[in-house]
């Protein structure tokens, strides 16, 4: 074959199992690869090649291990979360040198299973935005326009899958950071079940929606990859005890959709969608039927109520969260400071970039004396009404399925003078981490005037992952493929 | 409310930040519009509703109370902007 990075990750899988192809042979296809496309889409913050190499090395000297079920795969980490001895930034100036003595949860088990990591991919800086305009580096292109966004904030995770950089990579989504990237880059991502990948070693955002997902080129290449991050860690205390589903296995189980029950929410497909991300969402829609489901309406009234919702609890969780970093411990300390308040201020202030400011003074405000009732706790009880439209309409449905996004990947930065605006473009993921159920994007075609990608989502109860990967992965195979990113041509 | 520059300025301060006044005055316009459109919460009725802070409502998991040493003091050390070796050095505190 004339390039090994066209092969999926599965099919990678299967091939250095076999010894058809080497751990090194596959790292050195990716580091050509991104040779050739990282200047045009800085997806990327960090390549450690040497490490890789030798990671890779050594694998093939030991020979294939049908224990690691993603030995000799390349994948591709978002700068979020932690890489011992591998410096991770989170997008941001404050973090710039910071370099952790730990492995994150998931990235131990990446290890354990096999996995190599060639990049660091870039992001909104703490994973706030949707764009990845945010990343105090650089922002990242879409590979399908490289004028354009390639969403946020896993943006840069999502561009180096499309541009066939990795064959998978981990993103985080703390209201749609996996999802709507995924869409706007053509790609699969998933984001679990609230509680079935462990937080620890991801640097937090907003921790009661924050969770850690794969993004791939197809369905069951996300499966490979959940499989092997999945589990109960003691080390978060919301990391759920309970089995692990074997996701190939539901894929395979399914050979069509017969009586599945798809529910449309009428807030997810009326007013204010893309009349072309509409027709490519309600073609994957009649794909399903052809298939044997069934659609059936489902409302979820609080829809209204959601992006409000989100941006007051997930800002109030950053402005907690980001308090650690104050100069001290790790990252960017201001040194003309004299007084260690003066010291505080002045680090934040410089280190951290407008976005970031943005979110941690409205959470502060937010939860300050006289605001939390109004603000904080209002929400908080928003939260469970929308948590409770989920839990009844799944009584009538067996998944939800709705656009990722109300638009495709929009211009560089025709959204970045007007935040609010692009808090907006969140509608339709951010419902989902306020429940902290599970949420699967797949590409649904492409826009017949833009020939950008359109992501359909499918939403599913608590620890339904399998059944979310068993009807995308049916329907992966009845859509036509998106091809090859047009950006990059 | 309408928030001014000085508003934001205090919140600033709460934040542990400071911002230069042509970044206070655009924070000030942007929070009117953030929090102008968040004031939507007030119309939804939620008398009698608990709320939710977690997904996760029982999270309080203990484990054995055990001594573990998990990381070197140099480890730990490595990526603070200064220290003499054994502690984390800060400027004066008052």
């Amino acid at each position: 074959m004339s390039d090994l990075t066209s092969l999926t990750l599965t099919r990678l899988r299967d091939e250095l199992a076999a010894g058809r192809t080497t751990a090194a042979q596959a790292v050195d296809a990716c580091l050509d690869r991104i040779a050739a496309t990282e200047p045009r889409l800085s997806a990327l913050l960090a390549v450690p090649a040497d490490e890789a190499r030798a990671q890779a090395q050594a694998l093939d000297a030991a020979g294939p291990d049908p224990k690691q079920p993603l030995w000799g795969v390349p994948l591709a980490i978002k700068d979020v979360i932690c890489t011992k001895n591998l410096r991770t930034t989170c997008g941001s100036r404050i973090l710039e040198n910071f370099v952790p003595p730990y492995d994150a949860f998931v990235i131990k088990k990446l290890r354990e299973a096999g996995a190599v990591i060639v990049a660091k991919a870039n992001m909104d800086e703490f994973a706030m935005g949707s764009s990845t305009e945010n990343s105090a580096f650089a922002p990242t292109r879409n590979p399908w326009d490289t004028e354009r966004v390639p969403g946020g904030s896993s943006g840069g995770s999502a561009a180096a899958v499309a541009a066939r950089q990795a064959f998978g990579a981990l993103g985080t989504d703390t209201g749609g950071s996996i999802r709507q990237p995924a869409s706007f880059c053509g790609c699969v991502g998933l984001k679990p079940t609230y509680g079935r990948v462990s937080r620890f070693g991801c640097v937090a955002y907003g921790s009661s929606l924050d969770q850690i997902g794969p993004l791939a080129r197809t369905v069951g290449d996300c499966a490979a990859i959940l499989q092997a991050i999945a589990g109960h860690d003691p080390a978060d205390s919301t990391s759920a005890d309970r089995p692990v589903s074997d996701y190939q296995a539901a894929i395979q189980s399914r050979t069509d959709l017969g009586g599945l029950r798809i529910g449309l929410p009428a807030e997810y497909w009326g007013e204010g969608l893309d009349p072309e991300v509409e027709a490519a969402c309600r073609g994957a829609i009649a794909a399903a039927e052809k298939l044997g489901a069934t659609p059936v309406p489902v409302a979820l009234p609080h829809t209204r109520y959601a992006v409000a919702t989100y941006y007051i609890v997930a800002m109030a969780e950053a402005s907690s969260n980001l308090a650690r970093f104050d100069g001290v411990r790790y990252g960017f300390r201001d040194t003309e400071a004299q007084e260690l308040i003066d010291m505080y201020v002045a680090s934040r202030s410089k280190g951290f970039g407008d976005e970031v400011q943005r979110r941690i003074m409205l959470g502060t405000y937010v939860l300050s004396a006289g605001y939390y009732d109004a603000y904080f706790r209002k929400a908080a009880q928003v939260r469970r009404l929308i948590r409770q439209d989920f839990l009844t309409a799944f009584a009538s449905c067996d998944v939800i399925a709705g656009p990722a996004s109300p638009v495709p990947a929009w211009k560089l930065g025709s959204l970045t003078a007007d935040p609010l605006q692009m808090y907006l473009m969140d509608i339709f993921t951010i419902s989902l981490n306020l429940a902290g159920l599970p949420g699967l994007c797949l590409p649904a075609g492409l826009g017949r005037d833009s020939g950008l990608p359109v992501g359909l989502q499918l939403f599913g109860p608590a620890f339904s992952e399998d059944l979310l990967l068993s009807v995308a992965a049916q329907l992966e195979s009845a859509l036509p493929g998106l091809g090859e990113p047009r950006g990059l041509a | 409310m309408q928030f001014t520059p000085d508003d934001v300025a205090k919140i600033a301060k709460l934040a542990r930040l400071s911002l230069p006044d042509e970044k206070l005055a655009a924070f000030a316009g942007q929070f009117n519009d953030i929090l102008g459109y968040m004031e939507e919460l007030g119309q939804a009725d939620t008398a009698g509703v608990e709320p939710l802070y977690s997904p996760v409502e029982n999270a309080s998991a203990l484990r054995e109370d055990v001594v573990r040493k998990d990381f070197d003091r140099a480890e730990i050390l490595a990526n603070a902007p200064r220290t003499d070796g054994t502690f984390f050095i800060v400027p004066k505190i008052v």
